[in-house]
């Protein structure tokens, strides 16, 4: 396993620039499912844009740890996307972890940030602090039995050769197992982007807030920094979905045109993906906080499922 | 040497009792400079790889027919004395200004002679090589344990702490004793040399006892649940120092108890030992982080940490054990690893944290989180060292936690396909227990840190907190250097890890482990996972210049000021509308309610319509489950029967008269 210069800078920017796309795709999606006609779906740049050039206003209260927390939230969640295989089934920095660092880069910046929504002594960064680092703890044991029902298979943690592994013949598109590890993943997904039967990603300033409530203190380019890693979360996670569940075209070999085709590919289940998101955020309603346990001990439940059918059924 | 070094220090604190500053400054600088010996020893012996030879040696000529003093040093011995000494040195520098807060109240020579008798003992159980030595060591262990835990006597919570402490340490010992004689009536003698793999020779029933005494006795000293119960109590109530090494230092030798027996002594294993530990470990810390959530007492808050710590070496040390019984001594290695990995590890971030914990509670005067806050403003080195152990306690990369907590997540990975019995499922279900403990304990540090350090100040005397003094930073930076180093140097502390597996399971995996220079870990093989600390850190380096060359090129003129909190426009914000320590883990507490089981009460007083109350009194306790369940019962069981017993004591010559004859009587019936 070598390092892949070209690779590594291709995916750096494609993690940076592919993820406010994502997340203006699935806003637009979901105003057209309102009938409304709904901002761009590039409205994301402008407003990191527009982020980065204001001026910044930081509490008083605060001390370094506030200031240290965007640096840390934006810098983990683009190291942890250059450990997921995105085109190509080798991830440029695969040497440096597999799945388990790439859930402990996430957890670091989740920690930080839970941090930086306390320190200017709000009681709403409080609460959003203490209910995403809850949420966050009781979704970790689905996330890693799914994680294991791929992993122990392949014999490996790291997300290059479990992609390579299930690329092999003998694997199932429809093994119960996958398929119910994939729901149970994607229950999380939902809970860790802070989507909305869990967290409502549109609401300021209400009660029922998660994820916004820890953010309210930070402005300019600390917030344009936490909304940027905040999407680019996101877009590692769907990556690591589309690509572990469906590794379909991933590109063995790195040429313009396997990359080229990878991309592709890559855009089409994201899309996908996405569209999946929209219907559940639109179909839902948002669930009461002391709720979330259940549906998260459902995914929980569907995921030990999967692990026990794979010993059932091989 | 370093032996002797604890003895000319304890006998020094003794000697300049009266002269505190003098004492103080001797004990503990003897003590650091004696566990720096101990430090090096080891090093130099686990440093000579796996065919470094054993230290043997005898203490004391032979006094007494029968009781040999012996010392030897070996792997497992070494690498615990490697914990011992490193903490040992970091907490007696602390120390040195530590104590200056009890100048004119206590007496401090008592204090230092105490501390260095404990670090002798404890160095002493690790390379006893003979039942005699190491049980003595391990009763002067609790003895000198209990006397610095009710170092202030005069409050009652501390006298109650030190009892409980005395109690579990006596059945404990018995356990141990007992289990001890099972063994001894197999091998004859009383060195550890002729106990090595006598469990071949003991018939199955009695290496069963045996196994289970141990695991008890070894299981109440490291505090498994359910056996933990006093220790929440007594590491708490103790001088902050003491209460670091206790957390560290102490309740590992209890893992060392059982590592050395099951893996040494009781030859090859069965199938439900191997279970049992690891079930007992994944039970340990999913409770211990679950109970520690509810506490807002920083210290406690701790100590109960360190039980779920406990558990996660415990589930190491519970798969190697199992490996072995699947006669897989590769992965029983690799399992050994990561369970000494993680002791390592732990003591040096558990230690870490006390001492910060300690630093705080001298300058607030208080252990309670709610009436903290603000401290990073007011103790900046202080916080800093805090966060440290907090990111490697919370199992977070880069730090030293996520390395060990890797290595076990890998080692439980490969049982699954270890076996084909449907006790498989054990190993994946405790990894998401796992990850279970390390998010809770994510969220535990966050609320631990968050609420005690950031934030405005909660009362006037966390307002008026001052740093802590020069000595007291140097030994947290000891400890903070011993997190990174541990963290970003896996592959060295695999090699020291060689002499130990090698001994234990005849594996010395060390060179399967590292890749790339050394600075990549793996598991095994490099297709089997690879990860690497400084490689994560490389990487968020290389990366940081993204945020500022935008900066450079989009935000020139854009500028930042202070300004206050949003108050919802109402008029400036107190600490008092903070959250706080217990409203932060409130959900945690509703979601596991069946367990905690809180008692709530509240009480209104109001004029007109409940709406607009006068005052409002709000109380909301938890107890433990087991205290409340098995522990409660059975004291008062106990308290029953001995009041039955009381009658025979009655005080009469003649009735004890009567008792001895009887007893002769039924001796002579019992012989013939």
């Amino acid at each position: 396993m070598s390092l892949n210069p070209p690779l590594l800078v291709a995916q750096t920017v494609l993690l940076l620039l592919l993820a406010p796309l994502v997340t203006g795709f699935i806003k637009k999606g979901k105003a057209r499912l309102q009938n409304r006609r709904g901002a761009p779906v590039w409205q994301t740049y402008l407003d990191l844009h527009k982020f980065l050039r204001k001026d910044m206003v930081i509490s008083e209260h605060a001390s370094w740890v506030f200031s240290l927390a965007p640096y840390v939230e934006f810098l983990t969640a683009l190291s942890a996307g250059l450990l997921v295989p995105m085109v190509t089934a080798q991830a440029p920095m695969g040497l440096f972890g597999g799945v388990l660092a790439l859930v402990g880069l996430l957890a670091l910046g989740r920690f930080f940030l839970a941090l930086g929504g306390l320190d200017p002594g709000s009681a709403f960064g409080g609460m959003g602090s203490s209910r995403e680092m809850t949420i966050a703890a009781i979704a970790e044991p689905a996330m890693m039995l799914a994680i294991f029902t791929l992993a122990i298979p392949a014999g490996s943690t790291s997300l290059s050769q479990i992609v390579l592994a299930s690329q092999e013949p003998g694997w199932k598109f429809l093994d119960p197992s996958h398929a119910l590890a994939f729901i149970g993943m994607f229950i999380v997904l939902l809970a860790e982007t802070g989507r909305v039967p869990v967290d409502n990603p549109a609401t300021h300033l209400e009660l029922t807030m998660i994820h916004e409530a820890m953010l309210l203190e930070y402005s300019g380019r600390y917030l344009a920094l936490i909304e940027w890693g905040a999407s680019i979360k996101q877009l590692v996670l769907m990556t690591l979905l589309a690509n572990i569940f469906f590794p379909i075209g991933l590109a063995a070999k790195t040429t313009m045109a396997t990359f080229g085709l990878g991309l592709l590919y890559l855009m089409g289940k994201l899309a996908l993906l996405a569209i999946a998101v929209v219907l559940v955020e639109t179909t839902n309603a948002k669930l009461r906080l002391f709720r979330v346990p259940d549906l998260l001990g459902a995914a929980f439940m569907l995921s030990l499922l999967a692990l026990v059918s794979t010993f059932l059924f091989r | 040497m370093s032996l002797c070094g604890y003895a000319v220090g304890a006998l020094g604190g003794l000697l300049f009792m009266r002269r505190e500053k003098l004492a103080a400054a001797f004990s503990f600088g003897v003590a650091a400079i004696s566990a720096l010996c101990g430090l090096l020893g080891a090093l130099l012996f686990l440093g000579g790889g796996a065919a470094a030879p054993s230290w043997q040696g005898e203490l004391l000529p032979p006094l007494i027919p029968y009781i040999q003093l012996g010392v030897r040093l070996d792997g497992l011995g070494a690498f615990f004395l490697l914990v011992v000494s490193l903490l040992g040195c970091a907490i007696s520098i602390y120390s040195l200004d530590y104590v200056k807060g009890f100048f004119g109240r206590r007496n401090v020579g008592v204090l230092g002679a105490f501390f260095n008798a404990l670090l002798l003992v404890t160095t002493l159980t690790v390379v006893a090589n003979g039942i005699w030595l190491f049980l003595i060591a391990w009763e002067l262990m609790a003895l000198t344990g209990y006397c610095l835990v009710s170092f202030e006597y005069e409050k009652s919570e501390t006298r109650r702490a030190g009892v409980l402490f005395f109690v579990m340490s006596h059945i404990d010992a018995a356990c141990i004793i007992l289990g001890f004689l099972l063994l001894f009536q197999a091998s004859g003698d009383y060195s550890f040399d002729s106990l090595r793999g006598v469990g071949a020779k003991m018939s199955a029933g009695k290496r069963d006892a045996a196994f289970v005494l141990f695991m008890l006795g070894f299981g109440i000293k490291a505090g498994v649940v359910p056996m933990h119960i006093w220790l929440p109590e007594a590491h708490p109530v103790a001088p902050s120092n003491v209460s670091a090494i206790m957390s560290s230092v102490l309740i590992k030798i209890g893992i060392y108890g059982l590592a050395r027996v099951c893996f040494d002594f009781l030859g090859p294993p069965v199938w439900w030992w191997g279970v049992t530990v690891l079930v007992a470990g994944t039970v340990s810390a999913v409770l211990g982080v679950l109970y520690a959530l509810m506490e807002h007492d920083l210290k406690r808050l701790l100590a109960y940490h360190s039980i779920e710590n406990i558990g996660i070496i415990l589930m190491g040390l519970g798969a190697a054990l199992e490996f072995l019984y699947f006669k897989h001594p590769l992965l029983a290695a690799l399992s050994l690893v990561a369970g000494m990995y993680h002791t390592i590890n732990h003591a040096s971030f558990k230690g870490l944290l006390f001492l910060g914990a300690g630093a705080v509670v001298q300058s607030t005067h208080t252990r309670n989180m709610e009436e903290m806050g603000g401290l990073a403003k007011r103790m900046p080195d202080t916080a800093f060292y805090f966060l440290i152990g907090a990111v490697a306690i919370s199992a977070l990369p880069p730090l030293n936690g996520f390395i060990s907590e890797w290595l076990t997540y890998q080692a439980l990975l490969r049982g699954f396909g270890a076996t084909e019995s449907l006790w498989r499922l054990v190993f994946p279900l405790s990894g998401a227990m796992l990850a279970l403990t390390g998010a809770l304990a994510a969220v535990c540090f966050v609320k631990a840190f968050g609420i005690t350090f950031l934030a405005q100040p909660r009362s006037d005397a966390a307002r008026n907190a001052r740093e802590a003094a020069p000595s007291m930073r140097v030994g947290m930076l000891v400890l903070t250097a011993a997190c990174v180093l541990l963290a970003f140097f896996p592959t060295a502390v695999v090699r020291l890890l060689d002499p130990l597996t090698q001994q234990l399971t005849g594996e010395h995996i060390s060179g399967q482990l590292s890749l790339g220079d050394g600075l990549v870990l793996a598991s095994l093989s490099e297709k089997a996972g690879t990860v690497s600390t400084v490689g994560m850190v490389l990487m968020g380096v290389c990366l940081l210049p993204i945020p500022f060359v935008l900066w450079l090129v989009l935000g020139r003129k854009a500028k930042t000021r202070l300004g206050p909190t949003w108050d919802c426009g109402q008029r400036g914000l107190t600490p008092k509308m903070e959250y706080t320590a217990t409203g932060f883990s409130k959900p945690i507490r509703m979601i596991f309610k069946a367990l905690f089981r809180p008692r709530r009460d509240t009480q209104r007083e109001y004029d007109f319509s409940p709406y607009f109350a006068t005052t409002v009194r709000f109380e909301s306790h938890i107890e433990e489950v087991f205290v409340q369940r098995f522990y409660r019962p059975l004291r008062i069981l106990i308290v029953r029967v001995s009041r039955r017993i009381r009658a025979l004591q009655a005080g009469g010559v003649h009735a004890y008269l009567l008792y001895i004859f009887i007893t002769l009587l039924l001796l002579l019936i019992f012989a013939l």
